[in-house]
């Protein structure tokens, strides 16, 4: 096999090691009594006492304890817990399905704008045109990128998309005077899917892959009947391939008066060469959070716009921002609008750092990032090919799922050992475990963001970890990682001896 | 074009030609030819990030965000210290993914474990979640846990619950099924008398201070939850609690609030933070990512998510939610906000809001026009009564460089609402009751 050799030079996306080897105290073990940090604003406002201001059935008179730090103490004690955290920003992150690409500080400046910031929600919309412009403006373009007719902006993440999706099909088919019991979902969806279908009052049927990792055609017209609101499917699917029967999957939805449903999880591989609308699909949730990098933060705030056709526009969560024939702006809610799903109008800075991101990159930049993703992928699966070979070894869009199978059969290490090991490398595993068709998955998404360098260097760091285990066997795997900030972590224990907060240890 | 990929012509070239294709069009082969969109997307070509953040720049102002803030509602303009803004945009809190390689996230899973013990204390219960996406959504998973907790599907919504965070329960009801009957006020606090003896009812839930600053009887709620063998779920300004006695002393089995006061900024509602605790015995229906301590392989103490399994990617149709991304950016911030402000600060912060509220409240009262919404004891919002709709006081505020409060929804009879904090000073209250006096003429 070729390596590819990339052009010397080209930092390489990696970290190693993290800092931060020692233990942290909490802040409630850095906490002197009386001591504070906390400055307010002279006022001049009247100091009528605790006791005048609240009744005594009302008033607490025992402290409250919370923490008792210096502000240099708070920034020390804050900065050495980053010193034990990866991110984005260190190293490459390529985890499947998250799209973890790098986030532009751009964004972040954008957000930091105090007339953004400083706009409270209830405030009516003449004092707020920007804000509805900006909102109308990313609703529009969304549209445009999904073929869909209206979005909503409310969601505020994936799953809260998904609900809201699912509670417009049900408006649906209400309003055509049916009553439907079950969503038809692939064995290869993310969990929130089915976990959505049940707050949304519907059954989940689960229909198997067939053997080229796509949904089984067959399989799927035997479920389809008049019980079925509705299918959803995430295109590129789970596994990083492209459902290339989808039309005949729409047609066969549509006639039994079923919805489509698009998960837009994996929406980074087709901006500019596909879109869902074009495919058929009825509605499409969109991570803003994933494919236009409002960054991760951790675990979120993320958001999960979600785009209809034109049938479904009435049902809409309101309100929704709309310009006016005199280049005003103002808010609507649409006539049988199946009411709010946020208290105010989304994550709305979330959506401020993604139009940002939209305005940088544009419809050219925005099909090269597609571009770049699928191609980053797919160079990554042919050269893992010999080290962890694609479970469908064939032409994929922005992700792949790699198998540790004949690792474990051959030596006996799984793909957790692989993917802890990595960390020692100072890279960020792949997505373990998922989706569950694959055994042994490791789940990679490179992103467009990561350069030759990085995916050469990332391919390399498996090479070396996977002839160390044929080589010396598993033993070095099943005990890394060695060099972060904590070793393999208890998890068993977490769970039997719960310890939720200071207060129970 | 975009500036963010890295990729030169010359490794676009040599990597097509590793996977053995000539052209990036190739790439997409899979995707039937009918379907795939020819003359690009229509919308404008990329900017600079110069002319980009124009842009973004000519939007925000284009706000009026100049208005001294009266408003509040669950959105309240509090300060943000420097150290919170600072600290909570290290880049490792923000362009990390949620902590699924534990080894490599001890910073964010000890911070979500710290911030959970600070909202199990303000709650007074001994669990909280790691967020959820703001206070409607925390009220949303409430009724949901304690729904399948009480196997009864009826719920007691005190009005004095937020309105829009009502509509939001409302609007997921249509999905679960739950029924959600509204309770209302009476003299400001919510008037539970038509409630005794009500059908299969598993939920009481109360707002505490109500949405018109109203201080309720959250003991008579806890025995009508007791009567009906339901559970009570309080809705509790993070903030009040500075002064006020913990929902969970008072008998709340869960406890939802949020949490945008400590640390984020109004920016028109979003995002901000749902703050969310419950009971030992409720624990395995907990929404959202839980963190919990435990040990590494050396013994070390460590931090990790735990009881996973009640969690949607291994439960999926049997999760008893379907929280995956959450707030933890907003999770850290208020727990350094918290931290920030200790023991003595949030008691401190809570005492300041309730003066200046206070004084506003009394200064709006002594107006010709003006009257008192209710005669309950108000903490750190209140309404008013006024002659001239609320609307058009609104408007003429603005006019004199305030933002008055929030018209009330007809729901509660014509009334502002309107909330201090201790960002407000005497001169500027005293300007604005000077103002209102002026517009109410």
């Amino acid at each position: 096999m070729t390596v590819a050799e990339f052009k010397p030079g080209g930092g390489v996306g990696k970290s190693i090691p993290l800092m931060g080897n020692e233990a942290e105290p909490t802040i409630f073990e850095l906490s002197v009594e009386n001591r504070q940090g906390h400055s307010f604003r002279a006022t001049d406002v009247p100091e009528w006492s605790a006791e005048e201001l609240v009744s005594a059935e009302h008033l607490r008179t025992e402290p409250l304890e919370i923490a008792a730090v210096s502000e240099r103490d708070l920034v020390s004690h804050y900065t050495r817990l980053t010193h034990r955290q990866y991110s984005n920003d260190l190293g490459a992150y390529p985890l499947g399905s998250c799209t973890m690409k790098y986030n532009p500080k751009l964004c972040d400046e954008a957000a930091a704008l105090p007339g953004l910031g400083r706009v409270h929600p209830s405030a009516p919309a003449w004092l707020t045109q920007g804000w509805i412009e900006l909102l109308d403006d990313l609703s529009n373009t969304l549209c445009a990128i999904t073929g869909m007719h209206a979005v909503t902006l409310q969601p505020p993440a994936g799953a809260a998309g998904e609900l809201t999706g699912l509670l417009l099909m049900r408006a649906w088919h209400e309003s055509q005077g049916r009553q439907r019991k079950t969503i038809v979902i692939p064995d290869s969806a993310h969990g929130t899917n089915p976990a959505s279908v049940t707050l949304a009052g519907y059954d989940t049927v689960t229909i198997p892959s067939d053997d080229r990792g796509c949904v089984d055609l067959d399989a799927f017209r035997a479920v389809m009947n008049e019980d079925v609101a509705g299918v959803m499917l995430t295109n590129p699917n789970t596994l990083g391939l492209f459902e290339e029967q989808i039309q005949e999957i729409a047609a066969a939805a549509h006639e039994v008066g079923a919805l489509l449903y698009y998960d837009g999880a994996n929406l980074n591989a087709i901006l500019g060469v596909v879109r869902p609308g074009d495919m058929g699909f009825d509605i499409v949730h969109m991570n803003l959070h994933k494919t236009f990098a409002v960054p991760h933060g951790g675990g979120g705030p993320g958001a999960g716009p979600v785009g209809v056709s034109k049938r479904l526009a009435k049902f809409l969560p309101g309100p929704l921002p709309q310009r006016n024939g005199d280049g005003t702006f103002e808010w609507f809610t649409p006539a049988e609008s199946i009411g709010r799903v946020h208290a105010w109008h989304g994550n709305s800075l979330a959506l401020a750092r993604a139009w940002s991101y939209i305005l940088a990159n544009g419809g050219d930049g925005l099909r090269r990032v597609s571009e770049m993703a699928v191609l980053n992928a797919n160079w990554l699966r042919v050269r893992l090919r010999e080290t962890l070979p694609a479970a469908y070894d064939r032409p994929n869009m922005h992700e792949f799922v790699a198998t540790a199978t004949a690792l474990k059969k051959a030596t006996g290490a799984k793909a957790i050992d692989v993917a802890k090991r990595l960390l020692e490398e100072g890279f960020h595993s792949p997505t373990m475990y998922f989706p569950l068709i694959v055994e042994e998955a490791l789940m990679l998404e490179p992103t467009e963001t990561e350069s030759p360098q990085t995916l050469e260097a990332l391919a390399q760091a498996f090479e070396r970890i996977v002839a160390e285990i044929n080589d010396n066997g598993p033993a070095m795997a099943k005990a890394a990682p060695t060099t972060t900030p904590v070793r393999r972590v208890d998890e068993a224990r977490a769970a039997r001896i719960l310890v939720p907060t200071y207060d129970a240890r | 074009m975009g500036h963010y990929v890295p990729h030169t012509d010359a490794e676009i070239e040599q990597m097509l030609a590793f996977v053995g294709l000539s052209s990036l069009d190739e790439l997409f082969a899979m995707v039937p030819t009918a379907l795939r969109l020819s003359g690009g997307l229509d919308m404008g070509d990329g900017l600079s990030e110069y002319d980009a953040m124009a842009e973004m720049e000519r939007l925000a102002d284009a706000n009026d965000s100049s208005l001294i803030c009266f408003a509040g509602g669950g959105a309240y303009d509090h300060d943000i210290p420097s150290v919170v803004r600072r600290l909570s945009g290290r880049t490792e809190f923000v362009t990390s993914y949620t902590p699924y390689q534990p080894e490599v996230a001890q910073g964010v899973l000890q911070a979500l474990f710290e911030y959970q013990t600070l909202v199990s204390r303000l709650a007074g219960l001994p669990v909280a979640n790691a967020s959820l996406y703001d206070g409607a959504s925390a009220c949303v998973e409430a009724v949901n846990l304690t729904v399948a907790a009480s196997g009864k599907k009826g719920v007691l919504l005190s009005r004095g619950v937020q309105p829009n965070w009502r509509a939001v329960m409302r609007t997921m009801a249509a999905g679960t099924g739950h029924e959600l009957i509204d309770v209302p006020l009476r003299d400001g606090v919510t008037d539970w008398s038509a409630a005794y003896g009500a059908g299969d009812v598993g939920t009481v839930m109360v707002q505490y201070p109500n949405y018109l600053g109203c201080l309720e009887d959250v003991s008579a709620a806890r025995s009508l939850a007791d009567s009906l063998d339901a559970k009570l779920v309080v809705v509790s300004d993070p903030v009040s609690s500075g002064l006020l006695h913990t929902p969970g002393s008072l008998g709340a089995d869960v406890v939802v609030g949020e949490g945008q006061p400590f640390g984020t900024p109004l920016s028109l509602g979003g995002p901000y933070l749902g703050l969310f605790a419950c009971k030992l015995e409720d624990v395995r229906r907990l929404p959202g990512r839980l963190v919990g301590e435990t040990v590494d392989a050396d013994g070390s103490r460590a931090y990790v998510t735990t009881l996973r399994t009640r969690e949607q990617d291994i439960r999926r149709e049997k999760a008893s939610s379907n929280v995956c991304t959450n707030q933890t950016l907003i999770a850290v911030t208020a727990a350094i906000h918290l931290s920030w402000l200790g023991t003595s600060g949030l008691r401190e912060l809570a005492l300041r809001c309730a003066r200046g509220t206070r004084y506003a409240h009394e200064g709006l009262l002594r107006i010709d026009g003006v009257e008192a919404f209710a005669p309950a004891l108000t903490l750190r919002e209140f309404a008013v009564r006024t002659k001239v709709p609320a609307e058009t006081i609104v408007e003429r505020m603005a006019a004199e460089g305030f933002l008055a409060g929030i018209t009330l929804d007809d729901e509660y009879g014509a009334g502002l609402l309107v909330a201090v904090t201790e960002k407000r000073t005497k001169a500027q209250i005293d300007r604005y009751v000077e103002a209102f006096e002026k517009v109410v003429r």
